[in-house]
């Protein structure tokens, strides 16, 4: 039997449906599976941040790579996703938080990450309506935020436009390999390709496991909420050392902000945002601006991710099986890397390497035990 | 076993009284301050209007829920204005007095009403536009009435008993617009009169608006709703295709009701879709019951049967709820109720028959008018994010149209806009208006507010 296609892509995501458009556009013949609607869970619903600030260095070149894409959007799928670059400050609420920030400096000039460091009396200066709580703040001024429900449509729209094949509402439960080639079946069709991609999220630890390489993944549900649109005031996305609120203004004048986790059940797939997470948001939200006190919350949700150990995605070749690549578990934090993942994987699958360091990433890091 | 009552009309009075009867003493929730619900609200304090001039025609009824209320009140463990925002299993999550707070159940009887149905008729949007529900409930909780000179434009029952209730409480009606022509609503008649009560009492209303001298068109379609920065005039077009330009300074808009389902959707109850009535509604058998466990559904939340049927719904469902927990039934009581309710849905047919939502006025509003107000979305954005060739792709069901356009995004949470939403979305996709979906339901179910309250 001969291939029908040069990569199989698993999952209909941010970073599947990138990965689809860069291969598509280099002339790899492509089909992408998606069990919903491409962008239905994490990458859809989201938070919408667009932040290299604070990020693991492991992370930062793949943050780096993404962030150039981000800028190139429009010309790449027609559209820059509302993606507005408004600067990402991260604060600090106490001195050993303060702390932690003059430390990061270090990580951001080692990885040419323009980024401020800003102490007390020059951030309520800079931010007057900024709580009391706040003692510091590390401003990274190229970051921002976008839409999450336009990205990995329009990915997967130019993807299908450079003559990828999107199949939607095509869930992957049948895939085997003979050795030399992925052979999946839905119904009376079968799609057989030397090279497959997996990029299911969550999901994905299921793929992993399927060819002997489980890996520790659990669904991880971010609690966030919305307010009714207030002047525009909240120019910076937000986030504070610990992560445990983020908040955002869109200029439409809604503030999206989150904190702690609601509930989920992957085999649904089915989700919900939890009210103690909720208003523990809130009360968060009311400590970092208090001009927040009163407005109206009108809707809170969540999707589902996968969440790793070490809260670093698994990126990489499987140690098992020939010609199957992982891209899953980006532990709450994968929107923005996204469109770097899609580039990343088209040239680990076209040139057989990349300049981004992956090593961090391998799947068999949990194998190793406390060594790694 | 502890019983909560969501909902203090009708179908939640009821149920309460044959709770308490039982020996039952529930948790009895509304958000307003007392029972009776948007259909028999209660007066503003002070008010000299008598029940008679309040209610016309419903008068006897909202007394007796109003006498019934004040009564159950003590038995009860009730619970005024607390606004019910989400539903978990065995957890009510509440806001009363400006705190959040829990509420702990075993069983809850889901009594959570209807609202109007709009199509968004170009100049909607305009100061001076409100429900004909909203209309109804500025006379009878505020005593006043939404203009000095008000069109009443839409179908449906409603839209003759509210005209009705402000020509007698002496405001000038300017024109009763019914989208449904005479020889729909005459062609329904037979079906009508397995009611003749409320069929005579629907006759009478018609008969009292034409005496007081008010123009009425039946059959006829409102065009637009005008006026610089507030309502000044409507223009609409009759039967035989004239137009006609009507000064008013207020209009009350309204096609019919929707369910106000949204705590039974977080509660995971299964809708379908209810071709009759066009509405989706959350599945439960002829007592309340539902697929979920401890969850009953009555009245009009459960799907629109109106007030008569949502007293016995509400009645039934707490004795399902009470047999269900082990209790003893009132076996000739449940039968007489059972029989009562299975003689509402030909009535409830023919009604919807009479009075059908005008789907394709709403499939085709104009593409620069506002469907989604709170998010100021227009039907050409929606028509937009059906095709195909959108920078997203299209969107198949009104989910993604949301995600996409922000259709149904805003305060309401679509639901002012969802209906017509899915008419204009359908229309776009050319598909059946059930295979577009339903928006589906996130906490809050109304805005709460942002507090710096710890978790309880």
């Amino acid at each position: 039997m001969s291939a029908t296609h040069d990569v199989l892509i698993l999952g209909g995501g941010g970073a599947g449906c990138s990965a689809a458009l860069h291969l598509a556009l280099r002339g790899a013949r492509v089909a992408l599976f998606e069990r919903g609607l491409v962008g239905s869970q994490a990458s859809g619903v989201n938070y919408g941040g667009v932040r290299q600030n604070g990020r693991h260095p492991a992370e930062l070149p793949i943050a780096r790579r993404s962030r150039e894409i981000w800028a190139r959007l429009p010309e790449l799928i027609g559209t820059d996703a509302e993606f507005e670059v408004t600067g990402h400050l991260k604060l600090a609420r106490s001195a050993a938080e303060e702390a932690e920030l003059a430390d990061y400096m270090a990580v951001a000039r080692e990885y040419d990450l323009p980024l401020e460091l800003i102490g007390s009396n020059s951030i309520h200066a800079r931010w007057p309506w900024l709580g009391p709580r706040v003692v510091a703040g590390a401003f990274a001024p190229e970051d921002g935020a976008a839409n999450p429900r336009l990205l990995a449509p329009a990915f997967a729209r130019a993807a299908r436009a450079a003559g990828a094949e999107i199949n939607e509402h095509a869930p992957v439960s049948e895939i085997a390999h003979d050795g030399a080639l992925f052979t999946l079946t839905i119904g009376d069709r079968t799609w057989r390709a030397p090279v497959a991609l997996n990029c299911m999220g969550y999901w994905g630890g299921e793929i992993a496991a399927r060819f002997g390489e489980a890996v520790p993944v659990a669904p991880l549900a971010p609690n966030m909420l919305v307010s009714e649109p207030i002047p525009y005031f909240i120019e910076p996305n937000m986030g504070v050392v610990g992560g445990d609120v983020y908040l955002r203004q869109i200029r439409r004048g809604n503030v999206i902000f989150g904190s702690g986790r609601g509930t989920s059940d992957p085999a649904v797939p089915w989700s919900r945002p939890l009210p103690e997470p909720t208003l523990t948001a809130m009360a968060r939200a009311i400590e970092l601006v208090p001009r927040l006190a009163g407005v109206q919350v009108i809707r809170s949700w969540t999707g589902i991710d996968g969440d790793m150990p070490d809260g670093l995605p698994v990126i990489g070749p499987s140690r098992t099986t020939p010609g199957l690549i992982h891209a899953f578990g980006f532990s709450g934090h994968g929107f923005m890397l996204g469109p770097g993942i899609g580039a990343i994987l088209a040239e680990l699958v076209l040139d057989g390497r990349t300049d981004v360091p992956l090593h961090p990433f391998r799947i068999d890091r949990f194998a190793l035990g406390s060594a790694a | 076993m502890k019983v909560a009552v969501i909902g203090a009309g009708p179908a939640g009075t009821r149920a309460v009284e044959v709770l308490v009867r039982a020996g039952h003493r529930p948790v009895w929730i509304d958000e307003a301050a007392a029972n009776g619900g948007r259909i028999h609200q209660r007066p503003v304090a002070g008010t000299t209007r008598s029940h008679r001039d309040l209610y016309g025609t419903e008068a006897a009824k909202a007394e007796a829920i109003h006498a019934l209320g004040e009564r159950l009140r003590a038995a009860s463990d009730w619970r005024p204005g607390t606004l019910v925002w989400n539903i978990r299993p065995g957890v009510l999550d509440t806001l009363c007095a400006g705190r959040h707070g829990t509420i702990g159940f075993d069983r809850a009887i889901l009594c959570t009403g209807a609202m109007d149905r709009i199509v968004p008729v170009p100049g909607w949007t305009l100061p001076g536009v409100f429900t004909l529900g909203g209309a109804q409930i500025a006379l009878k909780a505020q005593g006043v009435a939404i203009g000095a000179r008000v069109a009443f434009i839409g179908t449906g029952p409603l839209l003759w008993l509210v005209a009705t209730q402000y020509v007698k409480a002496g405001a000038e009606v300017a024109l009763v617009l019914d989208t449904t022509p005479f020889t729909t609503k005459a062609r329904a008649a037979a079906g009508l009169l397995r009611d003749p009560a409320t069929f005579a009492r629907g006759l009478a209303l018609v008969a009292r608006l034409r005496m007081a001298g008010v123009r009425v068109i039946e059959g006829g379609v409102p065009v637009a709703i005008e006026g610089a920065d507030a309502v000044g005039s409507v223009r609409v077009r009759d039967r035989a295709g004239r137009e006609h330009h009507i000064a008013c300074d207020a209009v009350g808009l309204g096609f019919g009701l929707k369910p106000e389902s949204q705590l039974a959707d977080l509660a995971g109850v299964p809708f379908v879709f209810d071709a009759t009535q066009r509405n989706w509604v959350p599945q439960h058998d002829r007592a309340g019951r539902t697929a979920v466990p401890g969850i009953c559904l009555a009245g009009d939340g459960a799907g629109i049967a109106g007030a008569d049927a949502a007293e016995l719904a509400g009645a039934r469902a707490a004795w399902a709820a009470i047999e269900d927990g082990g209790g003893a039934v009132d076996r000739g009581e449940v039968a007489r109720l059972d029989r009562a309710l299975a003689r509402i849905p030909p009535f409830r047919a023919a009604l919807e028959r009479a009075f059908p939502y005008p789907a394709t006025l709403a499939a085709r509003t104009p593409d620069a008018t506002i469907v989604c107000r709170c998010e100021a979305i227009t039907a050409e954005e929606l028509r937009a994010a059906a095709r195909a060739t959108h920078v997203t792709g299209g969107a198949p069901e009104v989910n993604r149209a949301k995600a996409f356009t922000r259709v149904g995004m805003g305060r309401c949470q679509g639901r002012v806009c969802g209906p017509p939403a899915a008419e204009i979305l359908a229309d776009a996709l050319g598909c059946d208006i059930a295979a577009v979906g339903r928006l589906r339901g996130q906490p809050p179910v109304k805005p709460i507010p942002i507090l710096a309250q710890a978790v309880e």
